[in-house]
């Protein structure tokens, strides 16, 4: 349906009560963030999520493939992440 | 969501908000089965489909869109099942999609038109520029007493018209 050659996927979808951005890293696994209309930077949010993923995730020996995430310390850093950038957010 | 502001039939354009002309690709019309009103394109290098395909490709990627949106509304208790049809005025709506290549901005009107236009990925927000097509439609196709509703758009006023809009956007 692209107009144009160089068409990779979606990026941002906008709607009515959200916005929901996207990010595929190269082997395909997709990041999703579910956000209010309007909210700034949420493509460097994913980009941060995309690290610890693969500090906490991937790097864990004990992980296995395309099982659910069970692992604690990369909960609290998701939310530590999420929590900073809305005080980030608040503070402006 | 207050659709028709103002007393205004025909209100003045939206100001536009980014300096080079030419931005749109294409502009797409649909009813609500799925029948393409219209369809105009001013810069297209990319063509894969042939135009049927493309039509029903557009018309059904915008349908599960707008389910899909529906159903991830956070701020809404759960409605029913993913493939449900909704009906126009209901649920939340997606307005616009973004690629790295183009983007895609939306309207649907409460009788089920469906306007989609598909720009370069910098425009801002378009549904000022959406409505008021939509007001150009009212104007050329609906009052057009010899237009057959559910048919394709046969009007040189119209597509004039929207010519020259878009390209001052």
């Amino acid at each position: 349906l692209s107009p144009t050659i160089g068409c990779s996927e979606i990026e941002l979808l906008e709607a009515d009560t959200f916005d929901l951005y996207c990010f595929q890293s190269l082997t395909g696994t997709k990041f999703f963030v579910v956000c209010e209309p309007g909210t700034q930077h949420m493509e460097a949010l994913l980009k941060v999520v995309y690290e610890l993923y693969t500090d906490y995730v991937l790097k864990n020996p004990f992980y296995e493939m395309k099982m659910p995430i069970r692992c604690e310390l990369f909960d609290i850093n998701l939310a530590q992440a999420v929590q900073k950038d809305r005080v980030a957010l608040l503070g402006q | 969501m207050q659709f028709f502001g103002g007393s205004e039939i025909s209100p003045s354009p939206p100001t536009p908000t980014t300096t080079t002309g030419n931005n749109a690709h294409m502009i797409y019309i649909f009813n609500r089965n799925g029948v393409c009103l219209l369809y105009r394109e001013w810069n297209r290098p990319l063509h894969t489909l042939n135009p049927q395909q493309d039509h029903k490709l557009m018309f059904g990627l915008l349908f599960s869109l707008k389910s899909l949106a529906a159903k991830m509304d956070p701020t809404s208790a759960d409605k029913g099942n993913l493939g449900v049809p909704q009906l126009p005025g209901q649920g939340c709506s997606f307005h616009s999609f973004r690629t790295n290549s183009y983007k895609l901005s939306f309207m649907e009107t409460p009788s089920g038109i469906k306007f989609i236009l598909v720009t370069n990925p910098r425009t801002s927000d378009l549904r000022e520029t959406l409505k008021y097509i939509y007001n150009l439609y009212v104007e050329y196709v609906a009052k057009n007493p010899l237009y057959t509703p559910g048919t394709p758009i046969r009007c040189e006023l119209f597509n004039t018209a929207v010519d020259q809009y878009v390209r001052s956007i």
